[in-house]
């Protein structure tokens, strides 16, 4: 009112969400998945930390990367987790996948009007045996793609992947199709290519690698034997394999 | 007596008839209702302590704050200490609100001595520290009533270092070298040069002559910050928090500055 | 009706100063089948006998997980397990919320103990009707306790609690003193002797009636890639190897504690008027 008789007085309000940067991402394969995120924690201009990591190991077969504001990332992964625990003591066995996915969208919505300040990409391994990549908004709307990025990066590496995984603006060679699925060696390349591009190009990323990958169960591992700072992560050598690789990436 | 019990407690209002029907009664209009605008929780910080500074060495960590609370850019205590052992293994260095960070000293006193009185040979170490107060920040901050720190936990269990961050928001990392508010602009890079390459090669020494060096950057740097200092130290033996240590400064330069102010020649 | 006159309640102390309701409830723990835990310097096992209720019936569960660090094996009524179970399963996830920390075993057996401390003496409350014995891991190295309906529980290098486990006992207090320097398979053997012992004289430990979990390093027999040892439990086939490793009974001779109500399921109650009909003396 010109008066001023309804005005309200100001207030600096305190503000509960921050930004830190980084970047995730996540290809499926025919049989396998994988999900990758840079490791570098920031706030503005400030690194925070060189090694944060962003992306968790839910299941034998399921990884969850988890990028936006730290701190609710870390406490959904948590919470998650815990939901999990309460699967496996209820029905003596670990969620599927697809149903982890219903689960997260219900956990993001339940917080509608306080959301999770977080984009979430989940990618494992399906119950028939195929890979498997879910993506999330921060209140759960969510579907199952074959490849996303997400995070600070996420306007570099999702055109290259729009290109590289789904063909967009290729035409295939005349009598021959564009391949559904790519290859292991051909999908870790790409992942790898995507964040040492954005660590060249976005001030967020950078400092190290963690790639996740998933191998259905049966699935040979030969094409990951040459592949250095490997490490595996299954408890069981029968069943799906998980894998994780740790790469370093630059530091400026 | 007034008839309204609406009206019981609050100042009174000559313009307005009481004994009128209509309209139907309502709150006095002339006055303001401390909660009409909700609960009114921290807004800012009052009396507050700026930089902490912590790095892993080789016996373990190293933590440095100043003695200094100030209100607003009045140097208002300064004789304060922002460095607090936790159990025996534990220390935190907060900067940020003061009454915020007495508040955290009470309730982490309290759960330690709930631990101690279990009496069954459990402690909590550094990570457990940390992760309750991550916990505590973060729940803090998602009732829109944060506490308003930003602190650094570190300690030394199980023969390995620890340190790491948690701030009002409840965002946490940990890294061989922290810094908290001003500190993580100017100090923080210096730490960085002389720590992350390798703890390990860093002694006692080296360590101690590294953060004075900090401090005494932060206290030419920082205007809410004081020359003096402690330093606690975090290893196998356990906590020692220093007595207060004074900076040696100089400030002969100052002569010789020209070119603002009235001092243009 | 009754056999005492002070069994009606729980609050109210019979002449000797006993608690009848009480020591009933430690009656419905003798109708559940017998388990068996042991404790080396690097494990703890359990073992148990599961029953079924018939032919058309599958196996009893008697064991489970609490967390990575701790798990338990349940004597007597298996609603009122879960119940407890599922506290334990909570106060694991809280001290993992808040402290990122494994809950220390000592505090989790400690907090149902109190909760059913409650009910021995707030009016209109039931005990518990059954016992656990809990295996458990934490810094202070691999822990063997009992929680029973009393309040009560105690930290044990062996023991066995259920239908005919004083024959178990037996056998446990005759070898304990072996069991720190044990490897894995040979407590498991003597788990599983000592298990034996609580059989019926006709029957015999199968991989379909015997239930094995262990807290602790890996075996030779196991070929899982655990971390830090953490519970696990052992059904169906993986517990023949065990099973071959079992010397052959001796002929018998111990006199058998007479059972108490044979092919009662253990999810049934205490059975009033069983033997005695003065005070029942229960074994401390």
């Amino acid at each position: 009112m010109p008066d001023g008789s309804y005005e309200r007085p100001q207030q600096r309000q305190f503000n509960p969400y921050s930004e830190n940067g980084g970047t995730i991402l996540a290809i499926a394969g025919a049989d396998f998945s994988v999900i990758a995120g840079d490791t570098r924690q920031s706030e503005g201009y400030s690194i925070q930390t060189r090694y944060a990591p962003k992306v968790f190991r839910l299941t034998e077969r399921a990884v969850l990367a988890v990028n936006g504001f730290a701190a609710d990332g870390n406490m959904f992964v948590k919470k998650v987790k815990q939901r999990l625990e309460w699967y496996r003591h209820a029905h003596a066995k670990d969620m599927p996948l697809r149903a982890i996915a219903r689960l997260i969208q219900t956990m993001l919505y339940a917080q509608r009007f306080f959301p999770y300040y977080v984009y979430n990409i989940l990618g494992g391994i399906e119950e028939d045996g195929t890979g498997a990549v879910y993506s999330f908004d921060p209140v759960g709307s969510y579907e199952r793609e074959a490849c996303r990025a997400a995070g600070a990066a996420q306007s570099l590496v999702q055109p290259f992947l729009d290109n590289q995984i789904y063909f967009k603006n290729q035409t295939p060679a005349p009598g021959t199709n564009h391949p559904t699925h790519l290859p292991l060696p051909d999908v870790l390349s790409i992942v790898i290519d995507s964040f040492t591009s954005a660590t060249e190009r976005h001030i967020e990323v950078g400092d190290g690698l963690e790639i996740y990958v998933v191998l259905a169960k049966g699935r040979s591992t030969q094409e990951l034997a040459s592949i250095g700072g490997l490490q595996e992560l299954s408890t069981r050598a029968e069943g799906d394999r998980m894998f994780v690789i740790r790469r370093d990436l630059k530091k400026d | 007596m007034d008839h309204f019990p609406t009206h019981w407690g609050r100042p009174r209002n000559e313009l307005d008839d009481q004994y009128n029907t209509f309209p139907l009664h309502q709150r006095p209009a002339n006055h303001t209702d401390t909660f009409a605008n909700g609960v009114q929780r921290t807004q800012q910080p009052i009396v507050t302590g700026t930089s902490v500074l912590a790095i892993q060495y080789k016996d373990g960590i190293m933590m440095a704050a100043d003695n200094l609370a100030s209100y607003g850019s009045l140097a208002r205590f300064k004789d304060i200490t922002r460095l607090h052992a936790v159990g025996t293994s534990t220390v935190i260095g907060a900067s940020g609100d003061m009454s915020d960070f007495q508040h955290i000293q009470r309730v982490l006193d309290d759960i330690v001595t709930d631990e101690f009185t279990a009496g069954d040979g459990n402690s909590l170490g550094p990570a457990e520290i940390h992760e309750f107060l991550a916990r505590r920040m973060y729940a803090r901050r998602s009732k829109m009533n944060p506490l308003w720190n930003s602190l650094l936990v570190g300690g030394f269990q199980n023969g390995k270092r620890f340190l790491a961050f948690v701030d009002l928001l409840g965002t946490t990392y940990s890294a061989p070298s922290l810094a908290t508010g001003y500190g993580a602009h100017i100090a923080l890079p210096l730490l960085r040069q002389s720590i992350d390459p390798n703890p390990d090669a860093v002694t006692e020494e080296a360590a101690r002559e590294i953060l004075r060096n900090c401090m005494r950057v932060l206290y030419y740097r920082d205007a809410r910050s004081l020359d003096k200092y402690q330093i606690a130290t975090v290893t196998e033996a356990g906590v020692t928090i220093s007595d207060t240590q004074k900076l040696d400064t100089t400030w002969d330069f100052a002569e010789n500055i020209r070119g603002y102010g009235a001092q243009t020649q | 009706m009754f056999r005492n006159t002070y069994d009606s309640d729980n609050v109210v102390f019979s002449p000797q100063g006993r608690l009848h309701q009480v020591e009933y409830a430690s009656e419905a723990v003798k109708q559940g089948s017998a388990v068996v835990g042991l404790r080396s310097k690097t494990h703890s096992i359990l073992l148990a006998l599961k029953r079924s209720l018939g032919e058309l019936a599958a196996y009893q569960q008697k064991m489970h997980r609490i967390d990575d660090h701790v798990g338990i094996a349940i004597a007597g009524l298996t609603s009122d397990a879960r119940v407890l179970s599922n506290f334990m399963r909570q106060q694991a996830m809280g001290s993992r919320m808040q402290f990122n920390r494994p809950i220390p075993v000592n505090r989790l057996v400690s907090s149902i103990a109190d909760k059913a401390q409650v009910n021995t003496q707030e009016y209109g409350r039931r005990p518990y009707g059954v016992g656990f014995l809990v295996i458990g891991q934490d810094k202070n190295g691999p822990h063997l306790y009992e929680f029973s309906p009393s309040g009560n529980s105690y930290e044990y290098y062996a023991m066995s609690i259920g239908a005919r486990s004083q024959s178990a006992k037996t056998y446990l207090e005759k070898h304990y003193e072996s069991f720190v320097d044990c490897t894995l398979e040979d407590l498991i053997r003597h788990g599983l002797h000592a298990l034996r012992e609580t059989l019926q004289q006709d029957k015999e430990l199968t991989i379909n009636n015997t239930t094995i979990g262990i807290v602790g390093p890996v075996g030779a027999h196991e070929n899982q890639l655990l971390a830090e040892g953490s519970f696990r439990i052992l059904e169906g086939e993986p517990i023949q190897v065990y099973l071959n490793t079992m010397q052959p009974k001796r002929a018998p001779e111990e006199p058998v504690v007479p059972a108490q109500t044979d092919n009662v399921g253990e999810e049934e109650g205490p059975t009033h008027g069983a033997t005695a009909d003065e005070d029942v003396q229960m074994g401390e």
